[in-house]
């Protein structure tokens, strides 16, 4: 007896090395029938004897591809045509697009060997790759993920690669980027006004960063900008020239051993720098480490990766050392990805250009990661991630877009049951990096074939994502306040739809009662929240300048805890004497001071009291220092005192006091540090407590930028679970305000569902 | 309401209530003032309200702020001042002595603008239902160019030129408010502009400029009052005094009103160090800081050095610089191309400014 089974496979099965695995399963079975791409996934019919169609079907979903993610599955029985033969079918085109593009992936082993072998044809190219690695999303220009849809359309195939392609049995069947020194993407090398400069690319490139030149390089989602990590004079330039003052720079090792070299990495660190995502993992940077001072002043920690393109193994390769890859930018701006560009920009930063003719679509900067518990903490998602959809718990009623916060802007659609969080944007005022968002939209809702019927975005007024969502027509908009966002971002993230008990500390974020709220408690699910305990407010004198400049933040906290009379011999009062009295008045007057309930602006404020942060130079730079001075071993806390009600405040000022006290009693900063984030480790614990009581829930999502703090994270996990709570922490997507449209859409669509 | 800042806001509550209610041709392009024709002359007709605290400050008071502020919006419109109303509502127990110095400034800064006024009002109301004295003027003034000022009539490659320092009257305005620890020797910029338009005007009446947009047209091209076809227009396309909202704001209005981009280069806006240094105190971006004697003006790009000659040479003008260009793209958007060579979305704020980074 024969039978005959239609299949549907759906979920990232296209680009993967979906069909030839299929293929060659069949075929293994001896099955008959075919196999096919459309908008939807992968179609299957195979007929034979009954037991081997289910060995087959169970196979399936048993062991496919690696990059392969299986959504779903499904089968029916339909009429047996006497079929033998099993063929692959051509893509069919139109009918809605439901078939998922695929992340960009680091090349594969399979690829380095041959690479590396002199006999083979792609020996030493630079953009070798296969169905199992290589460019995905940072090439895609529209679905079905075919090749004249993705940027290498420009590029014919020779015959060998055409043979490659077309050969069900072959690594490269279907491998839409596919192609060979005779036929694909070449490496040039420019001087810093574009001019080509002759000899071999690679060599001369090698050469000058050998030189303690400043190279620009063109990756996968955009360019870098790269100088030995060891060679002070060039790393220094870099930085002069980027203007980028003391943020940390990445460096790239060429292999685990490198990254030996210069960090502890543990096993968890270790599958995450080789994971096929290569991201940025931030590592405890080595005594002995061989890296010069500027690569990243005053930090005890190092963001590493390794190599993820052919380009950048054979690059490292020759070089032999480590090398700092940053952001081909200057200051803010948005990483160049554009060639024109990018020679017109970095032309003042670069000393050479580095570069190939493979276009990229979407400029797409590195992921950054922490490791927590032995599990990934997401500090930025964006290559390697993106465009992997996230699950929702529930099928959406009508497809959503969310439009993000401000800083590291995501915007997110959704429909069904799939999240897609867009690539990392950056910072909306910038036009630049706004076009990229407006952009950015239309190009996700072609790829995943949604038309957005509500809108998320947040309640900040003045957010350029808000005024965005409020301009779009037709569409039913949805107010998400920021910090119930970012709750929800862990819930989502977790899968979890809540009640929990939320606990949202970070920067800032428009509050319903227009102050910016930041140390959050809130009773919150999907569809709404309560607020039920926060830090008590003090006034940010000068707004926005109180976040450049922290002390600012000390003086409104210090004139709060010593009630208006702080001690004078604090070196934060001597340092700022001049302007202290007016920043506080502005304070007292209520002029440009707006209250804020901010636990991100208590870590500044404390940062600038004992770590002498005055004035910053990156986002979170106090906090992330502070967090560094931590003298690991110290278990002592500060008291604090917190007022009844609904809501319920923590006073931040009795910490604040505490730590002047402390630091005037001769405390080491480093000792004082651990006490500070003890205590507000306590602060989240009896914070909950209370919570609990009245409201009876015992699970805690933690979230906001705040939680990217490894340290008061596990202080605050340890005591959380000590009394019983469940902690539900962001593993996809980041705690900071990257997280945010994932929040937003979950809420858009909590809300939907209750219509 | 959070209305007040001249903000998105204010618009928003603007065009919700007042225009729905009113609407009309002649209100619709909420300029300055309104344009009007009786018999065969063109009239610019326009009122405004006064509520500065505190009354008196460095530079001025809220009587020639009163008077100014009309007399601006009307120059802005091309026209000649020449009429004023005043109209006050007193709180009980408003000392007299201090009416008679808001009388005397008012009617000295009338002379010095040429103007007359003409009628008024008063009113007292209850202790505490009014915060001293507010004024409110209007005023009418003659159009005797052939000239059609517009917000929606600035293009691509003209060329957005400031009169002045900017930001010193809010600044001022904050300062003399005393509840700040602030020492800054600053005066606020209220004056009459009546006479530095002129100049302006004046020496770009007979620069060859493109076509003339014919956006105002487009009210009503019929109308007796409306700019003859073949007048010459000159090269000044639009001309507004930055008021509420600053110079921020008013780009935004003319980005936004006439479809065009603007940008501007920050080290080119003129801001004196007195009114920097505060307003980094203060955590305000002066841009978005009120002035009360300074313009903002699009001219023709060919004209850019004829207008910034012209408005140099006038005692109010001697500060004035050229900032930007207006642009096609992006339509609707002011760029501000920063120091490193970064371009900032110079935005039109809801309300007051609230911090949104994190
Ligand atoms: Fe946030
Ligand atoms: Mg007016
Ligand atoms: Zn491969
Ligand atoms: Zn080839």
């Amino acid at each position: 007896m024969r039978v005959r089974s239609a299949i549907r496979v759906e979920g990232i099965v296209q680009g993967v090395g979906f069909r030839p695995f299929v293929y060659g399963l069949a075929v293994r079975l001896g099955l008959g029938g075919l196999v096919g791409n459309d908008e939807r996934g992968v179609f299957i019919e195979v007929e034979g004897a009954p037991a081997l169609v289910e060995e087959f079907t169970a196979a399936l979903g048993g062991s496919p591809p690696p990059l392969a993610v299986i959504e779903r599955i499904s089968s029916r029985a339909v009429p047996a045509t006497g079929e033998t033969r099993f063929a692959i079918a051509r893509s069919a085109a139109g009918g809605r697009r439901r078939a998922l593009v695929s992340p960009d992936v680091a090349t594969c082993a399979d690829c380095l060997r041959e690479m590396d072998d002199p006999a083979d044809r792609r020996y030493g190219y630079a953009f070798t790759n296969c169905t199992n690695c290589g460019p995905r999303f940072t090439i895609v220009e529209n679905v079905p993920y075919d090749r004249p849809n993705t940027t290498m359309a420009a590029f014919a195939m020779c015959e060998d690669c055409a043979r490659e392609y077309h050969d069900p049995g072959d690594r490269r069947f279907h491998a839409q980027p596919v192609c060979c020194p005779a036929c694909g993407p070449r490496l040039r090398l420019l001087d810093r006004v574009g001019g080509r400069v002759a000899g071999d690319p690679l060599q001369g490139a090698v050469e000058l960063l050998r030189g303690g030149r400043v190279l620009a390089v063109k990756g996968l989602g955009g360019y870098h900008l790269a100088a030995v990590a060891s060679c002070e004079p060039a790393v220094a330039a870099l930085r002069s020239r980027k203007h980028r003052e003391d943020k940390p720079f990445a460096v790239m090792v060429s292999d685990l051993a490198g990254a030996r070299r210069l960090c502890e990495v543990d096993g968890a660190e270790e599958r995450l720098l080789t994971a096929p995502s290569r991201p940025i993992v931030l590592l405890r940077r080595r005594g002995d480490a061989d890296v010069a001072p500027s690569v990243a002043p005053g930090s005890r920690w190092l963001g590493l990766m390794l190599p993820y393109t052919p380009l950048h193994h054979l690059l490292l390769r020759r070089l032999a050392e480590p090398a700092v890859l940053t952001s081909g930018n200057v200051s803010d701006e948005p990483i160049a990805y554009l060639d024109d560009d990018a020679v017109a920009r970095l032309g003042g930063v670069a000393d050479a250009f580095l570069v190939h003719d493979r276009p990229i679509r979407t400029r797409t900067d590195d992921s950054v990661v922490r490791v927590f518990r032995g599990d990934v903490l997401p500090v930025r998602r964006s290559r390697g991630h993106v465009p992997h959809p996230l699950p929702l718990a529930w099928e959406l009623p009508r497809p959503v877009l969310a439009c993000g916060a401000e800083l590291k802007h995501t915007f997110c659609v959704a429909r069904g049951g799939h999240a897609f969080v867009s690539h990392h944007i950056g910072d909306l005022e910038n036009y630049e990096t706004f076009r990229s968002f407006t952009e950015g939209v239309g190009h996700f809702t072609r790829l995943f074939d949604v038309v957005p019927e509500v809108v998320a975005h947040d309640l900040h007024p003045e957010y350029l994502s808000t005024k965005y969502a409020l301009a779009q027509e037709g569409v039913d908009l949805v107010a998400v306040q920021h910090h119930h966002a970012h709750v929800a971002s862990c819930l989502a993230d977790n899968g979890v739809a809540g009640p929990v008990i939320g606990v949202a500390f970070d920067g800032l974020g428009y509050g319903q009662d227009a102050t910016l709220w930041g140390g959050e408690f809130l009773v919150a699910d999907l569809t709404g929240f309560e607020r039920a305990g926060h830090l008590a407010t003090v006034p940010m004198p000068g707004g926005t300048a109180a976040i450049r400049q922290p002390w600012r933040m000390a003086a409104a906290y210090l004139d709060a805890a010593y009630d208006g009379a702080p001690p004078g011999d604090l070196d934060v009062v001597r340092r700022n004497a001049a302007s202290w009295e007016a920043v506080v008045a502005l304070g007292h007057r209520g002029v440009n001071a707006p209250l804020t309930s901010s636990m991100g602006r208590l870590f500044d404020a404390v940062a600038t009291v004992a770590g002498g942060r005055d004035v910053i130079n990156y986002e979170g730079q106090a906090a992330v220092e502070w967090e560094q001075r931590a003298d690991p071993g110290e278990t002592g806390e500060y008291g604090f005192r917190v007022t009844d009600g609904t809501p319920f405040a923590v006073s931040g000022s009795d910490l604040v006091r505490a730590v002047a006290d402390d630091l005037r009693a001769g405390a080491e900063p480093g000792v004082v540090s651990a006490r500070f984030h003890n205590a507000v480790a306590r602060v989240v614990a009896e914070g909950c407590r209370r919570v609990r009581e009245t409201s009876g829930l015992s699970t805690v999502a933690l979230s906001g930028g705040v939680f990217q703090n490894v340290l008061l994270l596990e202080r605050a996990t340890t005591l959380l679970e000590d009394l019983g709570f469940h902690v539900l922490l962001h593993r996809r997507v980041p705690p900071n305000d990257g997280g945010i449209s994932l929040g937003q859409a979950a809420v858009a669509g909590a809300r939907d569902r209750l219509g | 309401m959070a209305h007040g800042s001249g903000g998105k806001a204010t618009q928003s509550l603007i065009e919700a209530i007042f225009l729905e209610a009113f609407r009309n041709p002649l209100l619709e392009p909420l300029e300055d003032g309104a344009v009007l024709g009786v018999g065969s002359r063109r009239l610019a007709f326009t009122t405004d309200s006064y509520v500065v605290s505190p009354l008196f400050f460095p530079g001025g008071d809220i009587g020639d702020l009163a008077v100014n502020g009309t007399v601006n919006d009307l120059s802005v419109c091309g026209s000649r001042p020449l009429y004023l109303s005043a109209g006050f509502i007193l709180e009980e127990g408003f000392p007299v002595d201090d009416l008679r110095r808001v009388t005397a400034s008012m009617a000295r800064a009338a002379a010095e603008a040429g103007v007359r006024i003409v009628t008024g009002d008063t009113k007292v109301v209850q202790r505490g239902k009014a915060d001293g004295c507010y004024v409110n003027t209007a005023g009418v003034g003659l159009i005797e160019r052939p000239v059609s000022l517009s917000a929606a009539g600035a293009r691509p490659g003209d060329a957005v030129i400031v009169s002045g320092p900017i930001g010193e009257h809010g600044v001022t305005i904050m300062l003399a408010r005393g509840e700040l620890d602030i020492e800054a020797d600053l005066v606020s910029d209220t004056a009459p502009l009546n006479g530095l338009v002129s100049a302006l005007l004046d020496a770009c009446a007979d620069v060859p400029a493109d076509a003339r947009p014919d956006a105002r047209s487009a009210v009503d091209s019929d109308a007796p009052w409306d700019v003859p076809p073949d007048a010459r227009q000159g090269a000044v396309r639009c001309l507004r005094d930055a008021t509420r909202g600053g110079v921020a704001t008013i780009l935004n209005e003319i980005a936004h009103a006439s479809g065009v981009a603007v940008v501007v280069e920050e080290d080119a806006i003129p801001v004196r160090p007195g009114v920097r240094g505060a307003c980094e105190l203060l955590g305000i971006d002066p841009l978005y800081v009120a002035c009360e004697g300074r313009l903002v003006a699009v001219v023709d790009g060919s004209a850019a050095d004829t207008a910034l000659a012209a408005l140099r040479g006038h005692p109010l003008g001697e500060g004035a610089a050229l900032v930007g260009h207006v642009k096609d793209d992006p339509p609707g958007l002011v760029l501000l191309k920063t120091g490193f060579g970064g371009t900032r979305i110079v935005d039109l704020l809801v309300g007051d400014p609230l911090p949104r980074i994190c």
